[in-house]
């Protein structure tokens, strides 16, 4: 159980949010123009990595909002919290 | 109390308070402050269980959470027995009853122990080995087993208990209140710290408050004595919070731990009553000591495991702080300097001493000469290779150890004793270090994993970290609980420490015997019965790892996790394999540190608490009509209305029936719905359903089909626009939330630019549903200035009415293909609106119905249910719903999926209608279809997703998907059941009204 600081609440308990799994991966705007390969790129692959890794959390049972979450994925530290638009930081 | 087994202690046994309890059926007698282990053992008993693979008699071994034998049920109440209860750990009270439950049929007597004699026969992986094949016996050798291991029996009646959850906040947690956590505790106060110290003890102040040795002293003064001043101080300090008996079970990431309170088990029965018998500690801490301690490891030798055979600091604690001997003719056994002091304890107590048994060459040490001094007999260079007695040890025999330590010389000797009390040297209790993610390195001096790195804020201290000596045990805690703390001076820097130093150290993981290994029996894991010949037969057989070892020899997987087994275990691997133990690692050590109640593990979630659940405003009205209810979600929806002893089917039938030939009523109240506002609202709804949405005129509804990005149907309901930029989405029950939280995330992340809110008001509407031949002219009675003209107000339509002062929302829509109308109220009138409507429709037949209808009319009509007749792997197009999906929109969520090599393909499965050969046949929802039944392996084609008897047709429908199943209308398939098959022929999924008159009325 992690604590979690909301860019808009401030640190609240893991249990409050959830994982929308990796960040930075914005829907195509064409879709249309896209081929099944590269819309499958979009629709299923994720990256699984042991380290930081880029992903989206909600503040659900909070204020709601989506934002991003740089975790360490071997130790569960969180390095950068950011809000959603905003570029990964480089770490 | 025949044998003369109790001293005289008035510190921490009140004798003045007897109480009685009950071992084994017998009554026997103890004192308030006892252990039930330190009562059985002043009544001479220390055969308490049997071992569980070999059932060898077993006694009290520990005086602590280590102790792997005296593992007792607990009260004999259905409700309230508890199994697998150590002695050592509960409070003796009066009135305790308590059985041994590794034996059967008794202690004295078990058959089991016949597996003792049969041991050749019972090596490491014999279950495994023995009881896979074949796999159908399973369930009778589980019985057998299960029954001769006797792991205790569960409680059969709901625990009456009561258990409660707290959140705690600190800036210092301290684990474990010995001298190195209340020196660590006072110095975090004096730094102005909030602290928290936990100790699972009765009484802080660890082994140093009973210690009664001249040799340790604290600033001039005897330790224990030091130490009870300074606990009195530590009691009064503001800044430190003490909870006893609370262990400490599971720490986490984050410094967030969990730990268990009893507050009522060491009282008797009578006076729990209404008390909260334990409680779980949510605890964040900012910064956490562990001061945990460590424990004493037992020796390896042949035949270690017999009742009277215990570790030498237990019995010190016995009859230092209980005031008990364990026997009367005592032998000691050691490797090292710390079983001197109970050779100390038993002299003070004039409890009888035969000899000291020490496998290093000689020792100089202060405490040493001191026992020299007493004329006690030290058999130097020794080692026990024997040993007698079967219910209780009698016996040692006792050998010379050659140069190398790897066998014995010379004579043997034999010694009486009916206890034994043997040292191995200690283990610091790392288990919680290691839970929190911890990473251990091995310490060659003392043989021991010590803590190292940490990505937590977090310090280990005291023993638990490595320091034995009480010197080193206080100058260290000080020294770094000031650099953790980043504290330049503290109140202890001046501390005189004076204690006996060891100069001598010597550790063989395995002693050696006359005997070859194959003809001992020198035990590990005295819960699991595994020996040191298990581990040398996995290593022999091939595995490696030391989980592996660990789990092929079942060594350490008891409920004690192995806290007294896992060094020797890895020593004796090492040695075999000619491995640096550094090297090995360890096994894992996982949550709970010790065992948790399910109560406590629940706390006040049971019952009615375990989960919410939501009720609509006609919830009342439901219940005082009769109805069952159906779990949706957390809702409790109207499932269907029995009368007179109907059943569900008859019920269903009448319900349908009334709706289709008068009027039905129905609570649509728990349909999410979702209020969404904003400039952009047109243009969401265009992005997010696949209709088109740009052409509803205000006061008009329209039904949308919501898709996953992968193009499978995720929710659907209908929509009305209300105003310019004001619309009402309804969504399925099931699916509100997750619908909300997903179009919430496409405003927020993907479309930031649209001008569009949202807000959830499923629960501040009710919606009663209107529906049959005879709805308008209830509608009528009630909204008498309403015009319900086809004209004015035509199916999919909405009307804002009032009727006194509450506004309405009526909508002209139809579930069901009857004409219906449902009206929406702020919630607080739902109840009102209903009895209206019941009132309005009395003359008429209303009928109120539940689920069970409402899917019967539905099905009759071939609407889907989202989640019943889909299941996230089915587009529109299987859905047969091609006309929902726009030509002409670029972009939709799930558009682009559509036409993937994977959603065109033609032989996918899609969703059909089914009759039964028998119009009486009621398909089985779920039921496979197949069809060719002698071809094996047999295809199966798809399976039926929605089944009814449908009393206007006069016969079963049902719903299925079924591969390709568009090209196979009119094709006879075959439903086999487990007792007959039933013959199918694919139709429509409309199976009524085709013309979709009836919504006219
Ligand atoms: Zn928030």
């Amino acid at each position: 159980m992690f604590l979690i600081n909301c860019p808009y609440c401030g640190e609240r308990d893991q249990s409050e949010f959830v994982s929308g799994g990796e960040a930075h991966i914005a829907r195509p705007k064409q879709p249309t123009e896209l081929n099944d390969d590269q819309w499958a790129e979009f629709l299923f692959m994720r990256k699984n990595i042991k380290g930081v890794q880029f992903e989206r959390w909600n503040h659900v049972h909070g204020c709601r909002k989506w934002f991003n979450v740089a975790r360490d994925t071997s130790n569960d530290k969180i390095e950068k919290i950011y809000k959603m638009g905003e570029q990964p930081p480089k770490l | 109390m025949s044998k003369n087994l109790r001293i005289n202690n008035k510190q921490f046994v009140d004798e003045t308070r007897k109480l009685s309890f009950i071992f084994n059926g017998k009554k026997l007698y103890g004192y308030k402050g006892d252990s039930l282990a330190s009562a059985l053992l002043s009544n001479d008993i220390h055969l308490v269980g049997r071992s569980f693979k070999y059932h060898r008699p077993r006694g009290i071994m520990t005086s602590g959470s280590e102790e792997p034998n005296a593992i007792l049920q607990i009260g004999n109440d259905d409700a309230l027995t508890e199994p697998n209860v150590r002695a050592t750990e509960i409070e003796l009270y009066n009135g305790l009853v308590c059985n041994s439950q590794n034996c059967w049929p008794s202690v004295k007597f078990d058959i089991g122990g016949i597996n003792n004699f049969l041991s050749p026969l019972l090596p490491a992986g014999f279950y495994y080995k023995t009881f896979m094949w074949p796999a159908s016996f399973w369930e009778k050798y589980e019985y057998f087993i299960r029954k001769s291991a006797g792991l205790g029996k569960s409680p059969i009646k709901q625990d009456p208990d009561m258990y409660d959850h707290r959140y705690l906040h600190c800036d210092i947690l301290i684990v474990g209140g010995g001298v190195s956590g209340l020196i660590a505790a006072k110095i975090a106060s004096d730094d102005n710290k909030k602290v928290l110290l936990l100790e699972d003890k009765e009484l802080l102040g660890g082994s140093l408050i009973y210690d009664d040795s001249d040799i340790s002293k604290i600033d001039n003064q005897k330790s224990s004595e030091w130490l009870r001043k300074f606990i009195d101080n530590i009691k009064k300090d503001k800044n430190i919070i003490i909870k006893t008996r609370t262990s400490l079970a599971a720490y986490h990431n984050y410094n967030f731990l969990l730990a268990r309170q009893n507050l009522t088990d060491h009282l008797s029965v009578n006076e729990r009553n209404n008390k909260i018998r334990q409680r779980l500690y949510k605890i964040r801490a900012k910064k956490v000591i562990i001061s945990t301690g460590a424990i004493e490891r037992p020796q390896v030798f042949h035949n270690n495991d017999r009742p009277g055979i215990m570790l030498a600091s237990a019995v010190k604690k016995y009859i230092d702080y209980y005031g008990v001997r364990c026997g009367l003719e005592n032998v000691i056994f050691t490797n090292n300097d710390s079983a001197y002091e109970t050779a100390l304890s038993l002299h003070k107590s004039g409890t009888k001493l035969n000899a000291i048994i020490d496998i290093r060459d000689n020792s100089s040490s202060e405490i040493v000469n001191q026992v020299k001094n007493l004329g006690i007999q030290i058999y130097w260079n020794h080692t026990i290779v024997d040993t007698k007695g079967y219910k209780r040890i009698n016996k040692v025999t006792v050998m010379r150890l050659n140069d190398k330590g790897n066998d014995v010389i010379g004579k043997k000797i034999e010694l009486n004793c009916d206890c034994l009390a043997i040292s191995g040297g200690w283990t610091p209790m790392v288990h919680l270090f290691t839970q929190s993610g911890g990473k251990l390195k091995f310490d060659n001096k003392d043989n021991i994993f010590v803590p190292d790195k940490t990505n937590l804020d977090q310090l280990s201290i005291g023993s638990a970290k490595g320091d034995f000596e009480l010197d080193d045990v206080l100058k260290n805690s000080i020294k770094y609980t000031k650099k953790f703390l980043n504290i330049e001076n503290s109140n202890f820097d001046k501390i005189d420490v004076k204690c006996s130093k060891e100069k001598e150290k010597k550790n063989i993981w395995l002693l050696p015997s006359d005997r070859p290994l194959s003809k001992t029996k020198p035990f590990l894991d005295y819960q699991n019965d595994s020996t040191a010949k298990d581990i040398k037969l996995a290593l022999r057989e091939g595995f490696k790892s030391i989980e592996h070892v660990k789990r092929y020899t079942t060594t350490g997987m008891g409920t004690d996790q192995g806290k007294l087994a896992n060094m020797h275990a890895l020593g004796i691997v090492a040695d075999t394999t000619n491995t640096n133990m550094g090297d090995l690692g360890t096994t894992t050590f996982r949550p709970p540190y010790t065992p948790l109640t399910f109560g406590t593990i629940v706390g006040r979630n049971v019952g009615q608490f375990f989960d919410i659940f939501r009720k609509t405003p006609m919830h009342e009205w439901h219940v005082d009509n009769n109805v069952k209810f159906e779990n949706v979600g957390q809702w409790k929806r109207a499932w269907y209305y029995p009368k007179d002893g109907e059943t569900m089917h008859d019920a269903v039938q009448r319900e349908s029936k009334a709706a289709r030939e008068s009027s039905g009523i129905l609570d649509a109240s728990t349909l999410g719905k979702i209020d969404i506002q904003g400039t952009d609202a047109n243009e969401f709804l265009n992005r997010v359903y696949t209709n088109a949405w740009s052409k509803l005129q205000i006061g008009k509804c329209r039904y949308g089909l919501m898709l996953n990005e992968d193009g499978m149907v995720y929710d659907d309901g209908v929509t009305t626009r209300l105003g310019e930029n004001h619309y009402l989405m309804t969504t399925t029950t099931g699916g509100a939330a997750n619908v909300m939280s997903k179009l919430e995330d496409y405003l927020q992340t993907e479309w930031p630019e649209l001008d569009v809110f949202l807000t959830s008001v499923t629960d501040h509407y009710a919606t009663a549903s209107v529906c049959g031949p005879n709805a308008k002219k209830i509608i009528n009675k009630i909204f008498k200035d309403l015009d319900l003209s086809d004209e004015s107000f035509p199916h999919m339509s909405f009307k804002e009415v009032k009727l006194g002062d509450i506004n309405c929302r009526v909508m002209r829509i139809s579930f069901t293909g009857e004409l219906s109308y449902e009206i929406n109220v702020e919630a607080s009138y739902g109840k009102h609106i209903w009895e209206k409507c019941i009132e309005a429709g009395k003359e008429f037949n209303i009928t109120p119905y539940g689920t069970e209808t409402m899917h019967l009319l539905r099905a009759e009509k071939g609407f889907i249910i989202v989640g019943q007749d889909t299941d996230g792997t089915m587009t529109p197009v299987d859905l047969q719903m091609d006309w929902i999906i726009s030509k002409k929109k670029y972009d939709f969520i799930g558009k682009r999926s559509l036409y993937r090599s994977d959603t065109i393909r033609e032989d996918r499965k899609q969703l059909v209608g089914l009759l039964t050969d028998d119009p009486n046949e009621i398909l089985e929802e779920g039921a496979q279809i197949v069809k060719d039944e002698n071809k094996k392996p047999i295809d199966m084609l798809g399976h039926v997703t929605s089944s009814y008897f449908s009393p206007t047709l006069k016969k079963s429908i049902a719903l299925a998907v079924l591969k390709e199943g568009k090209q196979l209308k009119g094709q006879k398939l075959l439903v086999p059941m487990i007792d007959k098959t039933i013959k199918v022929t694919v139709s429509d999924t409309i199976f009524l009204d085709k013309e979709n008159e009836r919504i006219n009325g």
